[in-house]
């Protein structure tokens, strides 16, 4: 199997749209799995209809909470918390949940045992059935420390499940950034596809991430959304690509067809943008030997 | 006032809305700041002619023993939450690219083997551009933790007089980033697109700026398109105010592409950005 993840550093290149499109391409010849890791705002669903197979709660991390009655105020929790999650109120410290990093801290230093450790639903993952084929995806819940966490948990089921069935290609859309959650969804990947865009803070941020890509050894590809916006960006992306060895799989172009598509929730390849149809299948195309290789 | 800029979804144009807000307060004359806290992808000096006057290293707490008094008794890795710190054989083994700084093993180690060092994870700058008071922090490549380096770049610039407009530029997403970003801040402003994917995200944001966080939020829908109401409607339905709406326009795709933030690129950009502002401060209360 060949693990492919799609990133881009910068938000809202068009990472899921690309992911779509190579999903339909990639499952009409070969055994397709799909994750969606992008778990803060998953957006992969919208445009393939999932139908709930199977769902799991996620506990992710602990939260402090202080037992107002046993609290004496004495105040060595909040000088042992270093989110700065702990305050006095109303005679008694209180946790903010949201602060807390479930590090304990605070429990091991109170005298009076008064600290407890809840645990914290902090999202569901999911199994799902889509036409393409089977889609791992997951909600964190708003406000949820760790999204890294809930992606290494996403990413362990879609393995095992993949231990089992053998499929050809696990295809995952990534989420922006380059840190932790990113991190959880790169890591054990064979190969990673950038989508960047010629604009000043999209080739800025796809350095960062090729930067972080090396640093891991991930082999990076790339294509270029929104290419004819601008010649001269264009260019510097194709000369970073060359200097960095990574390859340039194609172009896609600026249409508005593409935001058209995501309102209608399909695949750009599915309805009335030729021009988008075409670029994604000869970048579809160009990435079949990466795959086979 | 201290007004932060956040989404959910990537790419709507927070960056470049908080680069305008600054710019249309700089040109009332008003003092601004402005701190880019996307330490991951930190975009908004790209922007502006930003002059960087003073640099930091962010870093972690992270520990050290000391084996000729450590006991091996593994209290250190009992104690740590997140698997950074382990006993095995006669060694100890540190992982501290999972540490988290909290101090619990140096705390509790009982003969006092374990000090702190600090691990640099990244860096935070300050500075000028024109008018703008900035500041932004950067996440070193390969490092995982952003939020350490948001809450100290907020440590650092976040005070201000009264009178100054503090702007802070969030990350995307709904998590642990962000919520650092959006503590203490005055109001949240929610940059989306009318499209599924951007309702989506900004009911995720909405729910942790406004439900989670208690804070007054209001929404900029960018690449605005007649004949989509969906964004439209969940603002109605949530109560949500839409502030300002900016126009899908190849035009403005092509000036953002050469480096020009939204307040130089619509024709109308300073009075818009001036009239968001004035809209934002009304929904603040006093």
């Amino acid at each position: 199997m060949k693990n492919l993840v799609v990133l881009s550093g910068k938000g809202g290149t068009g990472k899921t749209t690309v992911t779509a499109a190579l999903a339909r391409f990639a499952a009409g010849e070969r055994r397709l799995v799909m994750v969606d890791a992008d778990v803060d705002a998953a957006n992969l669903g919208l445009l393939l209809a999932p139908r709930e197979r199977e769902a799991t709660d996620f506990v992710g991390a602990e939260a402090a909470v202080i037992d107002a009655e046993a609290c004496t105020a004495c105040g060595l929790c909040a000088e042992a918390c270093r989110f700065d999650a702990i305050a006095a109120a109303d005679g008694t410290y209180r946790v903010d949940p949201l602060a807390c990093e479930g590090c304990r801290a605070c429990k091991f230093v109170c005298p009076e045992e008064a600290v407890a450790m809840e645990p914290q639903l902090s999202g569901r993952r999911y199994l799902s059935d889509t036409r393409l084929g089977p889609l791992f995806h997951a909600h964190l819940l708003p406000g949820q420390e760790n999204s890294g966490k809930l992606v290494t948990a996403l990413r362990r089921d879609a393995e095992a499940w993949a231990e089992r069935e053998r499929p050809d290609v696990m295809l995952t859309d990534g989420p922006p950034g380059i840190g932790c959650p990113v991190i959880a969804a790169a890591s054990g990947a064979d190969l990673a596809l950038l989508v960047t865009e010629p604009t000043p803070a999209a080739v800025h941020d796809f350095r960062r991430i090729l930067g972080t890509l090396e640093h891991f050894g991930i082999p990076a590809l790339a294509c270029v959304n929104k290419a004819d916006l601008n010649a001269e960006r264009r260019e510097e992306i194709r000369v970073e690509c060359e200097a960095r060895g990574v390859a340039l799989l194609g172009d896609i172009p600026y249409d508005e067809a593409a935001m058209d598509a995501v309102r209608a929730g399909r695949p750009v390849t599915d309805g009335d943008a030729p021009r988008l149809a075409a670029a994604l299948s000869a970048i579809w195309d160009a990435l079949r030997p990466h795959l086979d290789a | 006032m201290i007004l932060a800029i956040a989404s959910g979804k990537g790419g709507t144009g927070k960056t470049s809305v908080a680069v305008s807000l600054a710019l249309a307060a700089a040109g009332a004359g008003r003092p601004v700041r402005l701190l880019d806290c996307d330490v991951e992808a930190p975009n908004a000096a790209l922007f502006l002619p930003v002059e960087i006057a003073e640099f930091r290293d962010a870093g972690l707490l992270v520990p050290e023993v000391d084996m000729a008094a450590c006991t091996l008794c593994g209290r250190c890795a009992e104690v740590c939450a997140y698997g950074a710190i382990s006993v095995a054989g006669e060694q100890v083994l540190l992982f501290t690219e999972l540490c988290h700084g909290c101090g619990s093993c140096a705390r509790q180690c009982p003969t006092g083997a374990i000090s702190e060092r600090r691990r640099v994870i990244g860096a935070i700058e300050s500075g000028r551009a024109g008018a703008i008071d900035f500041a932004q922090g950067r996440l070193t490549l390969g490092e995982a933790m952003a939020t350490p380096i948001i809450s100290q770049l907020k440590d650092w610039r976040l005070a201000a007089p009264p009178e100054t407009l503090v702007i802070l530029d969030a990350p995307p997403g709904a998590a642990c980033p962000v919520i650092e970003t959006l503590r203490g801040a005055d109001f949240a402003l929610l940059v989306t697109e009318p499209t599924p994917f951007g309702q989506h995200d900004l009911e995720q944001a909405a729910r942790l700026a406004r439900e989670s966080l208690g804070l007054p939020t209001g929404v900029v829908v960018n690449r605005d398109h007649p004949g989509d109401d969906t964004v439209d409607a969940y603002c109605r339905e949530a109560d949500l105010p839409i502030l300002a709406r900016i126009p899908l326009d190849r035009r403005v795709a092509e000036a953002y592409a050469a480096g020009r933030p939204l307040h130089d690129a619509l024709p109308d950009g300073p009075e818009r950005f001036a009239a968001l502002l004035a809209r934002i401060e009304a929904e603040v209360p006093a």
